[in-house]
């Protein structure tokens, strides 16, 4: 075919391996992978094989160094998010966008990245804008694979002679991006529009140096400008440190064994992957569901966003019979009109995240997991929105849901195997987080997210109790952070932190307990605060006899009169609020207003010195039946305050005697209350066919709240397979069908819907 | 690579190990005989002489029946149904769907709405004992957590022969 002159002169020198364009190797990467099987196509591993010990050296060096960037990185940062909690992480990419090796941290973005630079490569980036050598991008961008808006990517493509060797990708959890309410997982945004400033894939700099545009624009449309820029330096100052490592690497061995060793490295990662998985599981299919409560009926927002529903996760695992791992989503409901949404490549990576902890708990992750998995993802369900519109903001809210009860569903693999020690009961739902923003105590423009969520209950195993307040599955090295930092750096003083008792789920091995936090407002000008949060709804299930963690629920209270009752040096509300059956709070404040409820999630309210928040970190749910825990256990957890005496005595069947408040459980005593529970449970409990033809009953005569009948309309709209299994599960005839149009709430935006194509 | 013997085993299972023991299982790799001798051990321990082919959960066991039949059996030796079939439709159910069913269990709001999610308990007919919890929304089909693929486990993946007796 004859070229035209403007073609030829336009065009530049392609940047890929051998005159390739990037686009080109990306292209012949993901067929010669698909085909053979084998990333690369790779069906040995000639380096690893004949020089095992330069290939480990090189690998050493890379980790190493991309460990050493994120951990100088972080001391460049000054937001809190980055520096108290890691909440950054920077990975090595080959050209094409495969991860090679990544640093420890928020190490989800070892996916997001790999598509926003995908994204650069499948839209022609190397003709326009270019991509040249000291170039700085930008991403963070919801609709390219972001998880969300304020995860804010630095990414620089890496040069050797000519051609691109890889890139360098750092990211930040900054803490404020200019949403439609402060905070970095604001509520109010329920469309693209609110979520704040995006940038697309965005070329800000070349020649290392950040364009001034770019600074001027992004600094203005942002709250909370110092933490951002010291968050780019971060970013940036990683990336370098990467791209001089990998260049002083490419002098010592050779840019042809890099690229060696760039390919082996990712084929070694899908190999350890499955030989992990045929290690560790049982082949065969695992199933569980999530759900999250979306309370938006009573919130202050548009109409068509005004409504209860629920997010609906089921999940079968299927582990084939060549240790392939596929996790399949039918059944899932529609976005909505909430900052919940999410992104494929968002709960995809966030698996990654999960098994690193659990079933890959090794440095080896890279992109040669991935091509040793698969996942169903449902087009048009909340975390693969058919609509550019679709809001980001707090994703978090559904993705943790979703998650754990994978970790569940591989612990019956552990279980059946003898790996008692790697079973987990599910986790923490990590919420509540408690936002706000406004003019801070040195009265610069400001918002906070609290952190705090880093720290909640571990899920209990099949050997121990889940460990308290400790860990978030997005977070492994999680951290609640110090309350003297956290009071510099919001206007917001604590009035105590207490573990609260029961909010790990009971159980043999109980869940690891959550904690509160009681804030009073100090210092700050305009300022407002909200919360996000799980709280009608247990997010994962116990294992095996366990229960779930607890709820959650909020507490605020407004214009009080804390300030006159510290001058008269009356008591004032402290510590947590560990028996909300007999709260304490109340009785020694008064206030005009006072939200003591389920409803977790909450929009901007205006925040004044001596107004009092309560922070409700969750615990993690629990394993086995409680009537099976060791007495002792049950004792020890009550005198520390671990559970309450009620709970103690009528959920773990235990009996005390109390004397000057220590607890000593009568052990013959404790074995004849079990035994009643027991004969009680059979009383009370009826077989379960049984209980299924009143539920039945139910269900025909469409007997469930409006949220419960708006989420299987979603499901059934979107899934004929989710359908037809609801359908013969409880034997309903075919003419019995719930759509959405018939509940009399805002349909905006379902478009995807079975029912109207059949039509 | 590390290798456990029985006693340490029953320790596991007791759940009796020291945090360091523990510590040390979880970061080295993993033994491939575990499953066997684990598999020995439960089989030590329960009263009933039906081979166990694959633990099940806690208290369960997919156990091989002299018919050919695999069934899943309780330790209390309760018989609930074949493998394939869900064992929770062959248990006791109690499902806590009001206020003060969930505060039996949990203080006030700290658990679900009962309008949103309901607590599902399933029990064994016999013992009595908790085996599985499920927080799912009313209406939700009973979860058949798991569906193991018996055959290819033993014949193409620990590649070692089916129990065929106690
Ligand atoms: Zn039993």
């Amino acid at each position: 075919m004859t070229k035209l002159v403007t073609d030829v002169q336009q065009k530049k020198k392609p940047i890929g391996w051998d005159g390739k364009s990037l686009k080109q190797m990306r292209k012949e990467m993901d067929e010669i992978s698909k085909e053979t099987g084998y990333y690369a196509g790779l069906r040995s591993l000639p380096f690893k094989e004949t020089d095992p010990i330069r290939f480990e050296k090189i690998y050493s060096k890379l980790r190493g160094g991309v460990v050493h960037a994120r951990e100088t990185a972080k001391k460049v940062a000054a937001s809190p998010i980055v520096e108290q909690e890691g909440e950054l992480c920077f990975s090595l990419y080959s050209p094409e966008a495969d991860s090679i090796v990544t640093s420890t941290g928020i190490i989800i973005h070892v996916g997001t990245m790999g598509a926003a630079i995908k994204f650069m490569i499948e839209n022609e980036y190397e003709d326009n804008p270019g991509i040249n050598d000291r170039d700085i991008f930008c991403n963070n961008d919801n609709h390219v694979g972001n998880v969300h808006t304020c995860d804010v990517h630095t990414l620089i493509p890496i040069f050797w002679e000519g051609e691109v060797i890889g890139w360098a990708g750092g990211v930040t959890h900054v803490i404020d991006t200019g949403a439609s309410a402060p905070g970095s997982m604001p509520m109010g945004p329920v469309q693209r529009y609110d979520d704040g400033y995006q940038v697309t894939c965005r070329k800000i700099g070349q020649n290392d140096i950040l364009s001034k545009d770019w600074l001027l624009e992004s600094t203005r449309s942002v709250r909370a400008v110092k933490y951002w820029t010291l968050d780019e330096k971060t970013r940036i100052a990683g990336c370098h440190m990467i791209r001089d490592l990998v260049l002083d690497v490419i002098k010592e061995e050779g840019v042809d064994a890099y690229k060696q060793f760039m390919r082996e490295i990712i084929e070694d990662g899908r190999r350890g992957f499955v030989n992990q998985v045929k290690t560790m599981l049982i082949p065969g299919k695992y199933r569980q569901a999530s759900f999250v409560d979306v309370p938006f009926k009573d919130l202050d927002l548009p109409s068509f966003a005004k409504l209860n529903t629920i997010i609906h996760t089921p999940s079968e695992i299927t582990v084939h019979k060549d240790a392939m791992l596929e996790i399949d989503f039918e059944g899932a409901n529609r976005w909505g009109w909430h900052p919940f949404n999410a992104t494929p490549v968002s709960i995809t990576s966030g698996i990654w995240v999960m098994l690193s902890q659990t079933l890959v708990p090794n440095d080896r992750i890279n992109d040669g997991a991935y091509y040793a998995s698969k996942f169903g993802i449902p087009y048009g369900s909340w975390f693969n929105p058919d609509d550019i519109r679709s809001a980001h903001s707090n994703t978090w809210h559904a993705l943790v849901a979703a998650w754990s009860p994978l970790w569940r569903g591989l612990s019956r693999s552990y279980f059946g195997r003898g790996y008692l020690e790697e079973v987990n009961a599910g986790n923490a739902h990590t919420s509540n987080w408690l936002m706000g923003g406004g003019y801070d105590q040195y009265g610069q423009l400001s918002a906070m997210n609290s952190f705090e969520t880093s720290a909640c209950g571990v899920g209990a195993s099949a050997v121990q109790d889940g460990i308290n307040h400790s860990a978030a599955l997005w977070n492994p090295e999680g951290d609640m952070g110090d309350m003297e930092i956290w009071e510099l750096l919001e206007p917001l003083i604590f009035l105590g932190r207490q573990v609260l008792p029961g909010s790990g789920g009971a159980g043999k091995y109980r869940g690891g307990n959550g904690w509160q936090s009681l804030r009073l407002g100090w210092g700050a000008q305009e300022w407002t605060m909200f919360l996000a949060g799980a709280g009608v709804i247990a997010t994962d299930c116990g294992l095996m006899g366990g229960y779930p963690a607890a709820a959650g629920y909020r507490f605020q209270a407004n214009k009080t009169n804390i300030k006159e009752r510290i001058a008269k040096r009356l008591p004032i509300p402290l510590g947590g609020d560990v028996d909300p059956d007999y709260p304490t709070f109340e009785g020694n404040m008064e206030a005009e207003v006072i939200h003591r409820d389920r409803q977790a999630v909450s929009t901007q309210e205006e925040f004044v010195d001596y107004d009092v928040i309560m922070n409700y970190l969750r615990g993690g749910p629990g394993f086995g039946d409680p009537l099976e825990r060791n007495p002792k256990l049950v004792e020890s957890d009550l005198n520390e305050k671990y559970i309450l005496l009620r709970y103690a005595e009528q959920v773990y069947g235990c009996v005390f005697t109390e004397e000057k408040g220590i607890y000593t459980v009568d052990l013959k005593a404790t074995e004849e209350k079990r035994k009643e529970i027991g004969k009680r449970r059979i009383d009370r409990s009826v077989p379960t066919k049984e209980w299924m033809e009143g539920e039945r009953t139910k269900i025909l005569n469409k007997d469930a709240a409006i949220q419960v009948r708006h989420m299987y309309a979603q499901s059934f709209a979107l899934s004929e397979k989710f359908t037809d299994e609801f359908k013969s599960f409880w034997n309903i005839p075919e003419e019995w069908m719930i759509y959405e149009e018939e509940l009399g709430v805002p349909t905006l935006g379902a478009h995807i819907n079975r029912f109207k194509q059949k039509k | 690579m590390a290798k456990y013997d029985k006693k340490r085993m029953n320790e596991l299972i007791d759940g009796t190990l020291e945090f360091y023991q523990l510590k040390e299982m979880m970061s080295s790799h993993k033994d491939p005989e575990r499953f066997e001798i684990y598999r020995e051990v439960l089989q030590e321990r329960v009263s009933w002489d039906d081979p166990i082919l694959l633990p099940y959960g806690l208290h369960l066991y997919i156990v091989q029946k002299s018919d050919g039949d695999r069934i899943v059996k309780c330790d209390c030796g309760h018989e609930f149904c074949n493998y394939k079939e869900n064992w929770k439709l062959h248990a006791r159910i109690f499902v806590r769907d009001t206020e003060e069913k969930m505060n039996e269990i949990y203080p006030k709001l700290m658990s679900p709405d009962p309008e949103w999610q309901v607590i599902r308990e399933y029990y064994c007919p016999n013992c009595a004992v908790q085996l599985e919890v499920e927080a799912v929304p009313p209406w939700y089909p009973i979860i058949l957590d798991f569906e193991p693929d018996i055959d290819t486990f033993y014949k193409e993946w620990i590649k070692r022969p089916m129990p065929t007796k106690a």
